[in-house]
């Protein structure tokens, strides 16, 4: 090669910018990584703030409610305070089995329409799903109250309207199913579309491939795929009707007795921690903390154990 | 550090099919590489030495470990959590996971292109040539221009983008987004440019362009290639190192040699079976 003495290199860009780009790289790091480090900050900041409202209300609610538990507490009914023991306000079986039998047969109808209706969503692209679509999307933000009004015209003094009379069956444990089934059937339609379509369309589209309709590659393939996400759809929206109370204010009847019957006057946690916390009773407004700490423990799991769950499903397929 | 007559050098050795590339400057040494997700081996003692301004590719099945590899360079797996990667690397003078060098500067000096095509879709043509040097905190319009130009040249894109640079990326062709990518790459002028499989969802004449590409590149900058495709591996690199699944199913390093003499004459009878399609 070249054995003489090289006079002058001459400058290559290619170097003298790579060498320019190090630089200025190092030289703004610091910088940059302060900018970076305040950024984090903001963000741990703002979740701080988000929580700070979250945790006094765990702490109040565990801080006066949780020595409301006690035998008594899930096995008796309500009762008023008499003046010899101003402390002894019974229990709230009669809420907690209300609500069971309620939440249940709402969840029983809302969730294979919820998921029906989701899967249709996911799989048309008809006008007639886009409009279903923003209906759902509508009926989300509905005032819950609203529902509880249309459970009372509908199943309580029953529907008579445009020539068509539907006998009302007077306030029930069905009437306040009614209305928590119909809040919960938009919620899985959107979430459930949401994890179906989720599944990969090549998945979709080796199943009708192979010759598969559609309904089979649904009922095989794709319902399966996406189960965990379904799973998880459902539970989200049963744990978020569990709490409702406007819808079953005034249809349930507020039974002050344990009932199992769901055609008769039913009693509800979320209903009875609005009566004790407007009754003139002192004991019983304090009580009212330790249904809703229930209230708010029943959720917790649900939301938990639906993670848990969805978890499980995904490991067992791999 | 760098000196350019050494580049002049090597890459005139036009007879350099007999001596070995590694005999010139190197780039790179790995010394043990290891790297484990979660206590479980995906590549294990990985020691050879990268050629500068060179091509090195790394070939070998699925599961041997040659991405894991390549990621180890450029410190992506700092992202994964459970990924431990031990040995050292070394770049230059650098030991890259010796604590010298944060990560981010590591890849200004160490780029990379993706097995699919991965422009900014927001961005412009120029906006994604020039980001890389944005995000290091370089601002001044006439070097931005100067070197988009210059790596959009490198990446054989000028011609068909110089007069819609603000076009959007997505306006492209597949093989030109990937181009693009180089040329983002290289904006930064690192000293080695990573290649994951970046012709494996490209047409066959994409490919053979950017085959073309990696070969004038590598006056520019060294690269190391992952392919699954082994006579893309014969036609760009100067070294080729093959990798295999061990017993365990952790990647096993088992020859590395010029790639004309791995594809000739390899050492281990498992390197031949593999080049002539007996397993893998």
């Amino acid at each position: 090669m070249t054995t003489g003495v090289i006079e002058e290199i001459p400058p290559d860009p290619i170097l003298e910018r790579r060498e320019m780009v190090q630089r200025v790289a190092r030289r703004t790091f610091e910088r940059r990584m302060r900018v970076s480090q305040a950024m984090i900050g903001l963000c741990a900041v703002g979740l701080l703030v988000a929580l700070v409202p979250l945790f006094a209300i765990l702490y109040s609610l565990i801080s006066k409610g949780v020595h409301w538990w006690s035998i008594d507490f899930f096995t008796k009914v309500p009762q008023f305070p008499s003046l010899i023991d101003p402390n002894e306000v019974g229990g709230i079986s009669n809420a907690i089995i209300g609500s069971l039998v309620i939440d249940a047969i709402a969840a029983l109808f809302a969730i294979p329409i919820g998921v029906v209706a989701g899967l249709f969503l996911a799989e048309s692209t008809s006008k007639f799903a886009n409009a279903l679509r923003t209906t759902a999307e509508i009926m989300t933000g509905l005032p819950s109250i609203l529902l509880g009004i249309f459970a009372y015209q509908m199943i309580v003094i029953g529907f008579n309207e445009w020539g068509i009379k539907l006998p009302g069956i007077g306030f029930s444990g069905l009437a306040g199913s009614f209305a928590i089934g119909i809040l919960m059937i938009p919620i899985i339609m959107k979430a459930s579309e949401t994890a179906l379509r989720a599944v990969p369309a090549p998945i979709r589209e080796a199943g009708l491939a192979l010759g598969a309709r559609r309904g089979v590659v649904a009922r095989k393939v794709i319902i399966p795929t996406a189960l965990p996400g379904l799973v998880t759809a459902v539970l989200l929206a049963f744990s978020r009707a569990v709490g409702e109370t406007a819808p079953i204010l005034w249809v349930i009847g507020a039974s002050t007795v344990v009932s199992w019957n769901p055609k008769k006057e039913m009693a509800s946690m979320p209903l009875q921690i609005f009566q004790s916390a407007t009754s003139p009773y002192v004991s019983l407004r304090e009580e009212a903390w330790g249904i809703a700490l229930l209230l708010v423990v029943i959720v917790l799991v649900i939301n938990l154990g639906s993670r848990l769950l969805a978890a499980w499903l995904q490991r067992e397929r791999r | 550090m760098v000196d350019p007559m050494m580049m002049v050098t090597v890459s005139s050795g036009v007879d350099g099919q007999e001596s070995d590339p590694r005999s010139g400057p190197l780039s790179m040494r790995f010394e043990d590489v290891s790297v484990t997700f979660n206590g479980r081996t995906a590549i294990r003692d990985v020691n050879f030495d990268v050629p500068k301004n060179k091509v090195t590719s790394l070939i070998g099945p699925s599961g041997s470990g040659k991405t894991t590899l390549l990621r180890a360079i450029n410190r992506l797996h700092d992202l994964t959590k459970g990924a431990v990667v031990s040995g050292s690397i070394r770049l230059g003078n650098t030991d890259i996971y010796g604590g010298e060098i944060p990560a981010t500067l590591l890849r200004t000096r160490v780029g990379m292109v993706f097995q699919r095509p991965n422009p900014f879709p927001t961005m412009s043509i120029f906006d994604n040539v020039v980001s890389g040097l944005r995000f290091n905190g370089i601002r001044k319009r006439s070097v931005l221009e100067e070197a988009a130009e210059s790596a959009l040249i490198g990446a054989a894109l000028w011609d068909s983008v110089s007069n819609r640079m603000k076009a959007h990326a997505s306006t492209l062709s597949g093989g030109e987004q990937q181009r693009l990518c180089i040329a983002r790459a290289l904006a930064v002028e690192p000293e080695v440019l990573l290649m994951d499989e970046p012709t494996s969802s490209l047409d066959p004449i994409s490919m053979r362009l950017i085959e073309e590409l990696v070969g004038e590149l590598k006056s520019r900058v060294t690269i190391v290639i992952v392919t699954h495709n082994m006579q893309q591996a014969a036609r760009v690199s100067d070294l080729c190192a093959f990798f295999l699944m061990g017993a365990d199913r952790a990647g096993e390093q088992i020859e590395v040699a010029p790639t004309r003499k791995l594809f000739s004459d390899p050492d281990d009878p498992r390197t031949l079976d593999y080049i002539q399609g007996r397993f893998g």
